[in-house]
């Protein structure tokens, strides 16, 4: 009844080719944003800001990006952490050496020296497909860290390995308050969630798709697979290395290489399987699941009023991660956007039932 | 020329473990095309599970033995749980659907684990002999120091390999399994139940999880980072394959000798710690030559 195009008619191919076409989208939209930019700033407390919101917001661009890469070229990777340490410690280094450099610009040349090395370690993927790629970037995620553990000149020859950001500023503004850093965050990410949407819709995207589905087809109808799956590997690159820089700088402050290991490459791909594979909302809804659940099974012993050691709640928790993997995978494959989508089409038919 | 021989036997014998955790994963990718990834939980928990029956059950007259059949009933009974509630929901679905599933398993038996045996590092004492050997004395002046442990545990694995492949060949079980793991639809219509195969194929896999546990652990101790052993046996798989057993163990030992080489000469020019990862870059390196393996099956795309 109210999730209805009848009427909207479109006048121009502008128009009608549009991200969003339907009205009620468009306001759907609209309303997120106003609530993400003016509503949250306002009514957030500080804890929900910087233990739920930022990692979240940091680790949906990073989700987004390996679902460009897996979801949407069929490329599993697991060496997202590495690429999300060769971003921070890009920016670290930029930062550092070259002080008048702003940290934000900063970002971005670290996310192309993420490119870089997403294009060097995307090379084996022209000759090896499925598990064995995963394998192979399991090896990317090994040696960059042991790269930035070993090699002194990353961490500016600290004797301790962990290294400290300096505060993020853009035109005199110092990005020191959660709100601001939480302002920041959600900035970039919607400007690279218009780009990665944009992306999937065009020639680059479709290249990307056909290769997913079947990319010996997809090389005889003239699409270049190196091309498409280097693109591919650079543009996701590209997004987790700016991720990465923002999670050091924003998020941690102050980190060691730990923080990039090989747990984080596999709770980010939980985050693109459990979201949905090929899907953008997708790396939102999987990044805000997996970002809330250990909180929330963190404090349900305490809700239900039972006392139990911690280190029996983290077996727990591990254990109810577990098993909540294995329900969605068993319930829902195609993941969370799948039963948007669903849900999208039982709202067009409402209140009939079909 | 004597230290030479030294780094390479025990690049062998490190090898040798690395083989017997990668033969459950091969095992099982053979039978259910299902890449486990929880096979380095599966050895932790078989290991947790003996070495804490051993503890409850030292004042019978052989602790080790009925410790031995309880974990044996245990790892069956899993195979048959992770049939039953992992495997059979999700058949048909694509593999990366299955091995995320895999991953979901081993964050559940390693908390499973460690929240029923607990988790300090326990010590296994099987009875393998410890002390160090000198080899070759007669070849090389000094002799090869050569571990026993690690010699015994050459030998569990090559008789693990040989009972394997007796059973394979010999046994009705093992041509069924063969047979599921060459075509599922096949075998089904020639009325193999496919899901009691696979309840075989985990047990079996958690037997060889089980063979490897008690192993690492006597040498190491049982304790958490026995499930990340897991991760070192990747790149035994893409070396030699994922769909074969001879593969899994040439593939050990190439990157047992490989690793110790390694780090014993290029380490100290780059600052140490190689360990970690060039075994994955050897790895790598053969799959651009290979991209199947060295013993695995040639991918065939069809269009």
């Amino acid at each position: 009844m109210f999730y209805r195009e009848a009427g909207q008619f479109k006048t121009s191919y502008g128009a009608d080719q549009a991200v969003f076409p339907i009205l009620q989208d468009q306001i759907f939209i609209g309303l997120w944003l106003a609530l993400g930019f003016v509503l949250v700033p306002l009514v957030s407390t500080e804890y929900l800001l910087k233990a739920i919101l930022i990692p979240f917001l940091i680790l949906a661009l990073a989700a987004l990006g390996l679902n460009l890469l897996v979801g949407y070229c069929g490329q599993l990777s697991l060496g997202t952490g590495g690429f999300m340490a060769v971003g921070a410690y890009a920016a670290y280094n930029l930062c550092v050496r070259i002080p008048w450099l702003n940290p934000v610009v900063a970002f971005l040349l670290a996310g192309g020296v993420a490119t870089l090395v997403g294009i060097a370690f995307g090379i084996p993927s022209l000759r090896i497909k499925g598990y064995y790629l995963a394998v192979a970037t399991l090896a990317a995620q090994f040696f960059l860290d042991w790269v930035f553990s070993r090699v002194a000149w990353f961490t500016n020859n600290t004797p301790s390995g962990s290294i400290t950001a300096p505060p993020v500023t853009l035109f005199e503004l110092t990005f020191d308050t959660p709100v601001k850093k939480y302002l920041l965050c959600l900035s970039i990410l919607v400007l690279f969630a218009a780009v990665a949407k944009n992306l999937v819709r065009g020639r680059i995207g479709r290249a990307w798709m056909a290769t997913r589905d079947m990319d010996v087809a997809a090389e005889i109808i003239g699409i270049r697979p190196m091309y498409a799956k280097l693109s591919a590997f650079a543009v996701s690159s590209f997004f987790i290395g700016v991720a990465g820089g923002l999670w050091a700088f924003v998020h941690l402050g102050s980190w060691e290489p730990l923080a990039f290991d090989v747990n984080r490459s596999f709770s980010i791909l939980f985050m693109v399987i459990i979201g949905g594979l090929g899907s953008i909302l997708g790396s939102f809804l999987g990044a805000a699941f997996i970002t809330v659940l250990p909180l929330l099974l963190n404090q349900l012993p305490q809700w239900l009023g039972v006392s139990i050691s911690t280190a029996m709640i983290s077996h727990l928790e591990a254990m109810i991660f577990g098993c909540l993997i294995v329900f969605f995978l068993i319930v829902e494959p195609l993941g969370l956007a799948r039963l948007w989508r669903i849900g999208k089409e039982k709202l067009r038919l409402w209140p009939f039932p079909y | 020329m004597g230290f030479f021989l030294e780094v390479v036997l025990g690049g062998l014998m490190a090898g040798v473990l690395y083989s017997l955790v990668a033969l459950g994963f091969v095992l099982i990718f053979k039978a259910s095309g299902v890449f486990n990834f929880a096979q380095g939980a599966m050895v932790l928990f078989a290991a947790l599970t003996l070495v804490r029956l051993m503890e409850f059950l030292s004042q019978t007259f052989s602790p080790f033995l009925i410790a031995l059949v309880l974990t044996i009933a245990v790892m069956v009974a899993l195979a048959w749980v992770i049939e039953r509630l992992v495997l059979r929901p999700l058949v048909n679905q694509p593999g990366i659907s299955l091995f995320m599933a895999t991953l979901g398993i081993s964050y559940v038996l390693d908390g499973f684990g460690q929240a029923v045996w607990g988790s300090d590092v326990y010590a296994l004492d099987v009875g393998i002999p410890k002390r160090p050997l000198m080899l070759f004395e007669s070849l090389v002046p000094g002799g090869v120091l050569v571990s026993s442990e690690d010699l015994v545990a050459a030998l569990i694995a090559g008789l693990l390999v040989a009972v394997l492949g007796l059973f394979f060949q010999k046994t009705r079980i093992g041509r069924a399994l063969r047979a599921v793991a060459d075509d599922h639809q096949a075998a089904q219509s020639v009325g193999i139940p496919l899901n009691y195969i696979w309840v075989i194929v985990w047990a079996v896999a958690g037997l060889v999880a089980l063979v490897a546990g008690i192993v690492w652990g006597s040498k190491l101790g049982v304790q958490f980072s026995l499930g990340l052993v897991a991760l070192k046996a990747l790149p035994v798989l893409i070396l030699g394959g994922f769909e074969s057993i001879v593969g899994a163990v040439v593939g050990g030992l190439i990157i047992g000798v490989g690793e110790k080489l390694s780090e014993v000469y290029l380490g100290p020019h780059v600052g140490g710690g190689i360990e970690n990862w060039f075994a994955y870059v050897l790895a790598l390196l053969f799959l651009l030559i290979r991209p199947e393996g060295l013993f695995g099956e040639r991918h065939i795309d069809r269009v």
